[in-house]
């Protein structure tokens, strides 16, 4: 089995490297500090698994899986807990590690990897994950991570300063951004700004009092010049 | 009680191959100080962005290190400068003079 390891971190690879040379028949082809350098060498050869950090300048470990066309498998290494949901939404990427990493917890990635090299990923599976984006999703940018949220998911938007905060079914999510560019990105069918700070998913209202509509908890104002808008596209009996 | 830096982990990782041991220990020994003059330029000139990705870097050494406090600080540190707050700028330079002096001992 071939493998190459992608860290912005030297120590970082030194141990990942060291963890490889104890697992039989696993061959470290090479090591890169960064994800273009390792999908240049990807282009030019194939590996069964790419040991890969998430959390690298420039061009992330989550960019680098959307990116390639034919990836391996992937095994991430992060000292982030919190990357492991939206790392499991590919189906290239067969486990998670935790820096640091622990030789037992290796080994127990390295089994997975061979399991999952068993059964091909069907084509369909694989390209869903890019493809969705161009349909009924958008990906924002958080500390250089790139998110995935499906539109249905999302409960309202609220613009707080230099920031807006994209609240889902699941979590609230902070991004470095202007209501209005998330606005022009999301469809018009569901999505409505109902005042300044505020950008709904109307699907998601629960009941509508004078100046307020409710969504899941929240009470979010309506202003008096978006009101007639919102009235219109409701189904009004 | 402060933690003392230690090279526990690499010990067991190594099991007694000591050229990963030597790798390790000079790549260690090469970038912490480079690392403490970036964290101190950055934080003198409000680089938080800059300052974030670089505590995200160092955090793992922390981990290795064995300092497990530290760590967890350097946590909160770097989602505090993702919120421009470098309050804790002055607790994570005295944790990078602590692995710097320890570098030496090695």
């Amino acid at each position: 089995m071939k493998c190459i390891i992608v860290d912005d971190e030297a120590t970082a690879r030194i141990i990942v490297e060291q963890l490889c040379s104890k697992i039989p028949n696993l061959e470290v082809v090479d090591s890169f500090s960064n994800a273009m350098d390792a999908m240049k060498f990807l282009n030019q050869q194939q590996v069964d698994v790419v040991f890969l950090d998430i959390h690298m300048p420039g061009f992330t470990g989550i960019d680098f899986v959307q990116t390639l066309k034919n990836p391996p498998k992937i095994v991430l290494t992060t000292s982030d807990t919190n990357f492991a949901i939206e790392a499991y939404e590919y189906e290239v990427i067969v486990d998670y590690l935790v820096k640091p990493i622990t030789q037992e917890r290796f080994e127990k990635a390295i089994v997975k990897v061979k399991k999952s090299l068993e059964k091909p990923i069907s084509p369909s599976t694989t390209e869903v994950g890019i493809s969705q984006n161009l349909g009924d999703e958008l990906y924002i940018n958080i500390d250089r991570r790139l998110i995935k949220i499906k539109f249905n998911e999302i409960l309202f938007i609220e613009a707080k300063g230099d920031y807006i905060e994209v609240k889902t079914d699941k979590k609230v999510h902070r991004v470095h951004n202007t209501l209005k560019n998330i606005k022009d990105k999301l469809p018009e069918s569901i999505f409505l700004q109902i005042h300044r700070s505020f950008v709904i998913n109307f699907t998601k209202i629960i009941d509508i009092e004078d100046n307020s509509v409710l969504i899941e908890k929240s009470v979010i104002p309506i202003s008096r010049s978006n009101r007639p808008e919102l009235m219109r596209r409701l189904n009004l009996l | 009680m402060e933690q003392t830096p230690n090279l526990n982990y690499i010990k067991e990782l190594s099991g007694g191959d000591t050229e990963f041991e030597k790798k390790f220990i000079n790549v260690l020994k090469e970038e912490i100080p480079l690392e403490k003059e970036a964290f101190i330029n950055y934080t003198t000139h409000l680089k938080y962005k800059d300052t974030a990705d670089l505590v995200h870097k160092i955090k793992h050494k922390l981990s290795i290190l064995g300092l497990t406090e530290d760590y967890k600080l350097a946590v909160n540190f770097e989602e505090a400068l993702n919120r421009n707050d470098d309050a804790l700028k002055d607790t994570f330079l005295t944790i990078l003079h602590k692995i710097d002096t320890y570098c030496k001992t090695l």
